[in-house]
């Protein structure tokens, strides 16, 4: 396979053709923050937050969906990407309502993580504060609209992995909502397998295990790596 | 159906012509203000005059000053009337004999006409947009015929590329490295695709072409799908344009009838169909991305370019996708040569440019002019000025665009110009405005446009759109403090920068615009600290 040879961050990187600059720089341990990127998903680009500037121009890229290209050069670490990346954190925080100290996945919550590791130690915008349903009509999960971020995980691990695609999103604009099937209650789905899979893939509170309490969330996404390993490679082990 | 049957169709057309005709405009504007009852009460006159076998009683298109609609036209005499009552059609007809009528004249010299170029919109009010027969008489069809028969794909690619025509759904993108790009790439299936979703707040251009002359669309598609290899078309049309939708289906039928459309176009070995695809109204699925996913039955969202159409669009094919506009200009191209077209207008935007004039503007309606025309002569001259007196600002690009302030009214029409003064030329909607309109007031209207047409897929214009609107309610409120307008010019910036798609992308413009050029009525509502 064709190598493509790039810089990254004055660093230069190989990767073989095809390759995101996602992929280019995690292979070589330059970290970009992520959201909707899930490794086995599709991609779509969505949550912005990976955005790396590229070529002289420093033209903003979403590094999850941009291909790699001889010569490239790419910056992933800009006080304006730093500053982009915070505010896009700051209306996460400001749209829905999440309220760490009583969530199921206070300290194992990806989004609560980004905040930390993006030094967002206040917000600037207003807070919404949306009326927003809780759907515990499933026997075992549930879903929170209060902590979800539309990143599109459950959809696409529900319809790509597990095969069902009781997931897809309804509305449009802030008012877009996870629905199940033809937006009936979780727990009347005719499709959901109760695989559990999206409540693996979820990045926050948003799809839980009932029974969970505040921070007992914890996401076992070690699962979701045995499920791609099973599948490209065909070997059955973690 | 072959060249010859064609040049008899329309021989025979043009023989069976009555020598008067009385042209009454059945565009939705018209129709909306009564025409439908003028139409009828105008064929009544004629037969109780006993004129029918001299007088030919006409629907047309747009007569385009849609503002003293229902608008009538007479020829041979060239004169219109305005705002008509059905009881005015006696005497209306009567006038054909010299005798004088009580409906309102309109002149057909005056500025508002006398300034407007006729390319795009060269047929409408003329024809019968639901006669093919008249389209051909008026020597429709003559480009596909040239085409087919005397051009090989490259030389029709060649034609347009010449010609310098831009795409008019807004980015302005040179047609012609369009047209190469999608016929240079790989592919068993191609598909042409035609943009009619038009959704800009008080844009009605490509629906007046679609209702007034919908077969120049057709064969401007047909004509491409020649081009790139591709012998199946979509319209994608707007579900809040019931009118133009239907008079699409009859050119189609009729098209097909003829074998204009279908297998083995005018006895050649080209096949192309072209099926309507109905919005449900959603702006966003004027992005092409999206409207492509909404014709595969998906949900209408954007996704990242590359892979754009050209390479990847529908179901993994090639696609060709150009606006309405773009592919009504395509005939005339192939039929009067390419450097007719590119006569017209400025070097770098050839040919002419369909407006949607509106506001606060004497002669509301519909406008075709040279591109590099100055705004002025277009709101001043053709609009006839405001009725208050005084332009304050003149709004192109609709939701994507910017406001161009009275003193620069002088900035010619086209692509560059437009930008350089911090507003786009978008897909033809201009709005003017007066004193009255407070700029920071009209910003917030189209933000909030664009908060509801969001899609919602990615986080800076799903969320972003929302917060920019909230600053700008905070700042119309007297809330907002100096600290506010710095977030509102950050996060202006971010949305810009880092949205997935044009409408994110360009959601701030109104705002940056009118910063750029009305900061201090943004600055006077600002409260102390
Ligand atoms: C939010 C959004 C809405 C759009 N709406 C339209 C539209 O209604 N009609 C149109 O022709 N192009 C629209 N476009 C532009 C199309 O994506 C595309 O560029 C265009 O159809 C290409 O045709 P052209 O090259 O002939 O201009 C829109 C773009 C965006 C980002
Ligand atoms: S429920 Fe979870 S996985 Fe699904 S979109 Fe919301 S945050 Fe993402
Ligand atoms: S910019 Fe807006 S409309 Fe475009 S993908 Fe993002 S949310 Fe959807
Ligand atoms: S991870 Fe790339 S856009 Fe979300």
């Amino acid at each position: 396979m064709a190598v493509r040879t790039l810089t990254i961050n004055e660093k230069l990187v190989s990767a073989p053709e095809g390759a995101t600059i996602l992929q280019a720089a995690r292979e070589n341990g330059i970290d970009i923050p992520t959201l909707c990127q899930l490794d086995g998903l599709s991609t779509v680009g969505a949550c912005r937050l990976c955005l790396v500037e590229v070529g002289p121009s420093g033209r903003l890229q979403a590094a999850c969906v941009t291909q790699v290209a001889e010569e490239m050069v790419v910056r992933t670490e800009t006080p304006k990407l730093r500053e982009y990346r915070k505010m896009i954190i700051e209306l996460l925080l400001t749209e829905r309502n999440h309220v760490c100290a009583v969530c199921v996945a206070n300290h194992h919550c990806e989004l609560q993580d980004l905040a930390v590791k993006l030094g967002v130690d206040h917000v600037r915008f207003e807070y919404l504060h949306p009326h927003l349903a809780v759907d515990v009509s499933h026997e075992l999960f549930g879903i929170d609209h209060n902590r979800c971020v539309l990143c599109t995980r459950c959809v696409r691990i529900c319809d790509e992995i597990e095969g069902v695609h009781t997931w897809d999103v309804s509305g449009r604009g802030t008012n877009a909502r996870i629905i199940s099937d033809l937006n009936q209650p979780w727990g009347e789905s005719p499709t959901c397998t109760s695989c559990g899979k999206c409540v693996q893939a979820c990045p926050t509170g948003a799809i839980f295990r009932q029974g969970s309490t505040v921070a007992e969330m914890e996401k076992d996404r070690q699962r979701l790596r045995f499920l791609l390993t099973a599948r490209e490679k065909r070997e059955w082990l973690v | 159906m072959d060249l010859h049957e064609l040049n008899d169709i329309a021989a025979d057309q043009r023989a069976a012509q009555k020598p008067c005709v009385i042209r009454c405009c059945m565009a939705a504007g018209c129709q909306s203000a009564g025409s439908v009852a003028v139409l009828k009460a105008l064929q009544q006159a004629v037969t109780e005059a006993g004129k029918q076998n001299t007088v030919e009683v006409r629907s047309v298109g747009c007569l385009r000053l849609c503002c003293q609609g229902p608008l009538v036209q007479t020829d041979p005499d060239q004169r219109m009337f305005q705002k008509v009552r059905p009881e005015q059609a006696p005497s209306l007809v009567s006038t054909l004999d010299g005798r004088t009528t009580d409906a309102e004249p309109c002149d057909p010299n005056a500025p508002f006409f006398a300034l407007q170029a006729n390319v795009v919109l060269v047929n409408s009010g003329r024809i019968d947009p639901e006669q093919i027969e008249h389209y051909i008489a008026a020597d429709g069809y003559a480009a596909l015929a040239r085409a087919l028969t005397e051009m090989t794909p490259q030389d029709v690619v060649e034609a347009v590329t010449r010609s310098g025509l831009r795409g008019r759904g807004g980015a302005g993108y040179p047609t012609g490295v369009k047209w190469s790009l999608v016929a240079r790439s790989k592919g068993d299936r191609k598909y042409v695709v035609c943009n009619a979703d038009e959704g800009d707040p008080g844009a009605f251009m490509n629906r007046s072409v679609l209702e007034s002359d919908p077969h120049s669309v057709l064969e401007g598609m047909a004509i491409a799908g020649y081009a790139v290899g591709a012998s199946q078309g979509y319209i994608y049309i707007r579900g809040e344009y019931p009118l133009a939708t239907q008079r699409l289906q009859t050119a189609i039928r009729q098209a097909g009838r003829l074998r204009l459309l279908g297998t083995h176009i005018l006895n050649t070995a080209f096949d192309f169909r072209i099926d309507i695809r109905i919005g449900a109204g959603a702006f966003v699925c004027g992005e092409e991305t999206a409207l492509m996913a909404s014709i595969m039955g998906e949900r209408g969202t954007p996704r990242p370019r590359p892979p754009y159409p050209a390479e990847s669009g529908l179901w993994g094919c090639p696609t060709l996708i150009n606006n309405v506009e773009t592919f009504a200009n395509i005939p005339q191209i192939i039929r009067r040569g390419p450097e007719w077209f590119a006569s017209i207008g400025t070097p770098k935007s050839t040919g002419t440019k369909v407006f949607a004039l509106t506001g606060k503007v004497r002669n509301t309606g519909l406008v075709e002019v040279p591109l590099g025309t100055p705004l002025r002569v277009l709101v001043e001259d053709i609009g006839g000025g405001s009725p208050s007196g005084k332009i304050k600002a003149v709004q192109t690009g609709g939701p994507s665009g910017g406001c161009v302030p009275a003193h620069l009214l002088d900035t010619p029409v086209d692509y560059e110009s437009l930008a350089a003064v911090g507003s786009i030329m978008g897909s033809g909607g201009l709005i003017v405005m007066d004193e009255a309109n407070n700029m920071v007031d009209v910003a917030r209207f189209f933000m909030g446009f664009c908060m509801d047409e969001s899609c919602g897929k990615c986080i800076p214009c799903r969320a972003g759109t929302v917060q920019l609107h909230r600053l700008l309610t905070r700042i119309l409120d007297r809330k907002a403090t100096r600290r506010d307008l710095a977030v509102l010019e950050q996060l202006c910036g971010m949305v810009k920068e880092t949205s997935l798609c044009g409408l994110g992308q360009t959601a701030p413009n109104p705002v940056l615009s009118t910063l750029r050029h009305f900061r201090h009525e943004y600055e006077a509502l600002l409260r102390d600290e």
